[in-house]
């Protein structure tokens, strides 16, 4: 094995967490950073003709490449799992900027009682009130010490949105619901395309609060603090699975890359396949020594490093701690054990499909712009009633939709599905059909978690993450609660018929659900339940952190990109600011 | 109205295809697809508002080189695509949009050999929320149930509705449908959606880049800008992920 100089942090993967602290690192200081990442080289210009569906699209150019490498599933630890052999449920990217390439960019933050959420709930409805075999746990961490870290992802994407709780102070026209801001959107709400309008309306007759959704798809020109400048979205509908062809959706590649490649102290190695973390375990206090990577020719890597960072997507760094033997891996049998417990997804469900006599011209739109409600999110429900704990919000985004894709979504009431009877009805709903989501919290439970696979293999001969997952009643219950609120709203815009969301049964890997799995890694308040600290530090080897995903102990209803960010600058602060000086675990 | 691009672009666009092909089939067995100009994507053509125009066949047939099917294959999968999507008078279908060609570009191309899919042993059945546990490529799975059709093309409409509701379950069926929505709908730098008579039939305009100033100006009314594909919109040579080695 190849052995290169020593440098003094390495970063796995290339994606918005590794090249947020990437970028932090290089800017701040002098030391000599290699951000290591598995897939191919990109830059914002690539994306100047990348506006083709089927490629893109329907083929996932931008994903990972599954023929190297995937995960198997198992709905529970009595069965045998098998591998996912095509992209379905969720899209991890591949390349420089990774999934933050071809998102939605839709940044709301997390409410303030999903990090307490433990504590918040027993306190308040007892310590019966989570349901039985959950693995909820508080993430160590208030919003209170985040918002500052969060304010500043705000200021780095330049999001767009209107505030509902400034300092405290409710704004009417924002959403109400959420934790204070410090500040107020950096730009202001994106337009809103005409099925979200419709639905605006809508839930405010019927005394919802109905808000633009937070965007990091730009509505006007914004210069970042870093000085980088981007224009306006144009609304070309092409965000999901696409790279922005105009740069108006926040990226790495435009946001971070450019800094990065400035910095001579900042390498980035593309074609770098990581497989171990290596451990220094001789010495009473033990470190991590480095990384061993695979390039693009086949040669395997040995690269030292005084500080490891972990970045790469949950499945990934999952993985590398169970492959490279860091920590006990977690058993559900005993109880023992943190690396690969509270494995989370989200309850995303298309709850109300809305059928319509006018033209809804949906090819106009973005990721992220459209409306939302949050009225029955977290724990703002009157919960004498309900059978379930926790909530969600419900969207009506103007995606901006292509035919394929789109093309053939029919009421219920339609039973053809070839020939001319199907292909008159397709065509003539094809652009007056449109779609209320709702995305809901998924707790932790003692039973979902991830362990190496005994049979399958990545193509270096690795075996392959395996996830163990399936939705409980806990979730089956919400998307039946908010299926008919869905209903109601359609209802109320005028849609002439509605399909309503046909319930969650057995966790359907082939029906997209969301790219934001999480877990596998998780922060906490001790070493007994969770594998790094609140400070993402790894609780053994203080040398090593882990950032994203991996690091959350459950998911919340909204989307994760601002809240890992987040945490990668306050990692970042405090590794800066302490670790460097007296290296050792942050208090 | 009749949109008189919409009649050169296919011819056009089937010459580049003829001399690309010519290139790539030097090294293996040729097959071609002759097309009448009664069956190309010319001959109906359609205006925004979907009222068909059918122009005399002016153009002599084409012989269009194919890279993956043989002849027979090509005029059965056409046909059959045709049923699943027909042309009536709801306006164009597979046959005009030429989706055959598309077809036969995306089995010959990474997509028909399971280039990005997961393909290690062992193989076992699962249920349906595993996804495809097959071992079967897209190649081999249209190869196979192809052999289930023979003599399809010959048939009338009626037997040919029959002969597919028999295979109605099957995952070549399934295959078949989705890649006849797909060479409808696609970029015509793929094969398919010839003179974009895909898009101008559900009223997409394609890649176009603002709709800044439209978004919130036509609510409740139909905006339906002209169709320019991708190499049009961009004047960029865009290159298909099929013609990549």
């Amino acid at each position: 094995m190849k052995k290169l100089p020593a440098v003094d942090a390495v970063i796995v993967g290339g994606g918005w967490a590794g090249l947020l602290m990437a970028k932090e690192l290089g800017q701040r200081t002098s030391l000599s950073i290699v951000v290591l990442e598995r897939g191919p080289s990109r830059q914002s210009s690539d994306y100047a003709t990348d506006m083709d569906e089927l490629d893109y699209a329907i083929r996932l150019r931008m994903m990972q490449d599954l023929s190297k490498e995937t995960v198997t599933l198992r709905h529970d630890a009595t069965q045998r799992a098998l591998p996912l052999r095509q992209h379905g449920g969720f899209l991890p990217g591949a390349g420089v900027g990774g999934s933050g390439e071809h998102w939605n960019a839709q940044v709301p933050r997390f409410l303030p009682d999903c990090f307490q959420l433990l504590g918040k709930t027993t306190e308040k409805y007892g310590a019966n009130a989570l349901p039985e075999g959950h693995a909820v746990r508080d993430w160590g961490i208030t919003y209170d010490e985040l918002e500052p870290y969060y304010t500043r992802v705000d200021k780095l994407l330049g999001t767009s949105g209107q505030a509902g709780n400034l300092r405290g102070k409710l704004i009417d026209g924002g959403n109400i619901f959420e934790g204070w801001r410090s500040e107020d959107y950096p730009t202001p709400p994106t337009k809103v395309p005409y099925f979200s309008a419709l639905f605006r309306d809508a839930a405010k007759s019927l005394g919802y609060h109905p808000y633009p959704a937070p965007s990091a798809n730009i509505s006007r020109a914004y210069s970042n603090p870093d000085g980088i400048s981007r224009g306006g979205c144009t609304y070309c509908g092409f965000c999901a699975r696409f790279g922005c062809m105009v740069g108006a959706k926040a990226q790495p590649t435009n946001l971070l890359l450019p800094i990065i490649q400035k910095r001579k102290n900042v390498s980035l190695r593309t074609r770098g396949w990581v497989r171990r973390v290596l451990v220094d375990s001789a010495s009473s206090k033990p470190t991590v020594r480095g990384v061993t990577y695979v390039d693009g020719t086949g040669e395997e890597i040995f690269q030292p490093a005084s500080l490891v960072f972990l970045a790469s997507w949950t499945f990934n760094n999952t993985r590398l701690l169970l492959l490279s033997g860091i920590g006990e891996p977690y058993d559900p049998a005993t109880g023992r054990g943190t690396v690969g417990s509270n494995l989370t997804h989200q309850v995303t469900v298309s709850a109300a499909t809305a059928f319509f006599d006018q033209p809804l011209n949906r090819f106009m739109g973005s990721g992220s712009a459209g409306i939302l409600f949050s009225d029955f999110d977290g724990d703002d429900l009157d919960r004498s009633s309900l059978n379930f704990i926790r909530g969600g919000y419900f969207a009506a985004r103007g995606y901006g939709f292509q035919p394929i894709g789109s093309f053939g979504v029919l009421p219920n009431s339609i039973k053809a599905t070839w020939g001319s009877e199907w292909k008159k009805a397709a065509v003539s709903f094809y652009d007056r059909t449109a779609t209320i989501g709702f995305s809901g919290e998924h707790l932790a439970y003692k039973t979902h978690f991830m362990d190496l696979d005994p049979t399958y293999k990545d193509a270096l001969g690795d075996p392959l993450l395996r996830l163990t997952l399936d939705w409980r009643d806990n979730e089956r219950k919400m998307a039946e609660f908010a299926t008919p609120k869905a209903v109601e709203v359609a209802r109320a815009m005028g849609a002439r018929e509605i399909n309503p969301f046909p319930g969650l049964r057995s966790y359907d890997s082939t029906r997209y659900n969301s790219t934001h799995i999480q877990g596998g890694t998780i922060m906490g308040t001790s070493p007994d339940h969770s594998v790094v600290s609140p400070y993402l530090q790894h609780w053994q080897l203080p040398n090593l952190f882990i950032l994203g995903g991996s690091t959350f102990p459950q998911n919340a209803s909204a989307n994760p990109t601002p809240t890992i960010l987040a945490f990668v600058y306050r990692t970042a602060d405090a590794v800066m600011d302490r670790y460097l000086k007296h290296p050792g675990s942050l208090p | 109205m009749i949109r008189r691009r919409s009649v050169a672009e296919p011819l056009l666009r089937m010459y580049r295809v003829f001399a690309l092909s010519v290139t790539l089939s030097r090294m293996r067995r040729r097959h071609f697809l002759t097309l009448s100009a009664a069956t190309l994507g010319g001959v109906l053509v359609y205006s925004l508002d979907r009222k068909a125009s059918l122009l005399t066949a002016q153009h002599k047939p084409i012989r269009l080189a194919l890279r993956f099917f043989t002849e027979t294959e090509a005029l059965i999968v056409a046909a059959a695509a045709s049923r699943i999507f027909p042309s009536d008078e709801s306006g164009p279908g597979a046959r005009e949009a030429g989706v055959a060609i598309f077809i036969d570009r995306q089995l010959a191309g990474s997509y028909g050999r399971d280039r990005f899919r997961y393909t290690q042993p062992p193989f076992e059945d699962a249920p349906r929320e595993l996804g495809y546990q097959g071992s079967a490529t897209p190649r081999q799975i249209y190869r196979e149930g192809l052999k289930a059709l023979q003599g399809f093309h010959l048939l009338a409409p009626a037997a040919q509705d029959e002969a597919l509701h028999e295979i109605e379950s099957t995952i070549f069926f399934s295959l078949l449908r989705q890649n006849t929505i797909e060479g409808m709908f696609c970029d015509p730098l793929h094969g398919g959606n010839a003179g974009m008579v895909g898009w101008q039939l559900v009223g997409f305009p394609g890649p176009r880049m603002s709709n800044f100033d439209e978004i919130e100006k036509y609510y409740g009314k139909a905006f339906r800008p002209k169709p320019a594909s991708l190499r049009q919109a961009t004047g960029a040579k865009v290159r298909p992920s099929e013609d990549e080695q």
